[in-house]
């Protein structure tokens, strides 16, 4: 089945508890997007581990190339003002 | 109100857990051999929901016919004559078409059944039956998608699919037959009529078959005997495989 024509890959995306961004955690293969978030349920949050999932068809995502690594993010290196280093944080404040 | 069979609320759950075993361990078979990563382990997760069923219900059945067995006497130490399963369960996994009609028709009779027993007199009962509902109707759902993708996906899976249904419906017939032990236990509100879960059940097959342009078929045989012990020749090689290892070493953990 797989041999003749492998199903699409999907890109899987899950909130680990309300009020944080869904992270990236891994792929899948599965032939359209019902089943790519039925496997995503089965393969990525059996010890639950997330509230909400999306799935995304890889083929969707336009990625950098890692040839341009140097000009992408070479030139943020040498700027430590960008960093908010000077604000202190409250304690209360536990996801930033 | 007159009671013929003594104890029929153990005996009930005890082919409910049968069932749940059973079924388990034949999509536990499926373990690294599934056509995909991806459903290897939706099948085995199934696999473990319906053993988690089945070991409560046999603690349940324990304390209800007295003898106090553990979950091992039940699944290792009875013989095939002593399992009081359904027939459909115990047939064999055959491809992937094969598991996946035997768990739509199994599933949708589970969820019918763990959704009458939400109302079981017997108050375990109905609180093992609360958690069950949501795994089943997943189970179903997985079933019903898979269903509605063969069926209506390519030729082979179409034929695949066909061949599948014409295999495992007469084995259906069982499930909705009413003895004096159901009869039993449902005078007492432990358990349902087997009869009362049929229109649902119906209703359901038909329609994901229809949507999944296969074809409901006729059966005139309809094979019967798993609930008084008497069994279809795969089981008997499914139960050594499964009880070779503790009967060989009682009491065996790892």
């Amino acid at each position: 089945m797989s041999e003749e024509t492998p199903s699409p890959l999907w890109e899987v995306f899950i909130r680990s508890k309300r009020g944080l961004s869904h992270n990236h955690v891994g792929s899948l293969h599965a032939p359209d997007a019902e089943m790519a978030l039925r496997n995503a349920r089965d393969v990525y949050t059996r010890r639950m581990e997330g509230v909400s999932i999306w799935v995304v068809p890889s083929a969707a995502i336009t990625a950098n190339s890692p040839d341009e690594k140097d000009s992408f993010f070479d030139p943020a290196a040498d700027k430590p003002y960008r960093h908010p280093t000077f604000y202190s944080i409250p304690k209360e404040v536990q996801q930033l | 109100m007159t009671l013929v069979v003594a104890g029929a609320a153990a005996v009930y759950t005890l082919r409910l857990a049968d069932d749940c075993l059973v079924l388990s361990h034949r999509l536990a078979q499926w373990s690294s051999w599934a056509p995909t990563l991806e459903d290897d382990v939706a099948l085995t997760n199934i696999a473990l929901d319906l053993l988690g069923q089945a070991r409560v219900m046999y603690d349940r059945t324990a304390e209800l016919d007295g003898t106090g067995r553990s979950e091992d006497d039940y699944a290792f130490m009875r013989d095939e004559r002593e399992f009081v399963n359904c027939l459909l369960v115990e047939q064999e996994n055959g491809d992937f078409a094969t598991t996946i009609v035997r768990q739509l028709l199994c599933s949708t009779y589970q969820l019918a059944e763990w959704q009458a027993l939400i109302g079981s007199s017997d108050e375990q009962v109905a609180a093992i039956a609360a958690r069950a509902v949501k795994e089943t109707a997943y189970h179903r759902d997985h079933a019903t998608d898979w269903t509605l993708r063969l069926g209506d996906g390519t030729e082979e899976s179409h034929r695949r699919m066909e061949d599948a249904i014409a295999a495992l419906w007469p084995f259906t017939a069982e499930l909705f037959e009413s003895d004096a032990v159901t009869r039993d236990a449902a005078a007492i509100g432990v358990g349902p009529d087997p009869a009362s879960l049929r229109p649902e059940w119906d209703a359901y097959v038909t329609r994901v078959l229809g949507d999944a342009t296969l074809v409901v078929p006729e059966s005139a045989w309809k094979p019967t005997g798993g609930r008084q012990g008497l069994h279809t020749e795969p089981f008997g090689y499914m139960l050594a495989e499964m009880q070779h290892l503790h009967r060989s070493f009682p009491g065996v953990t790892w």
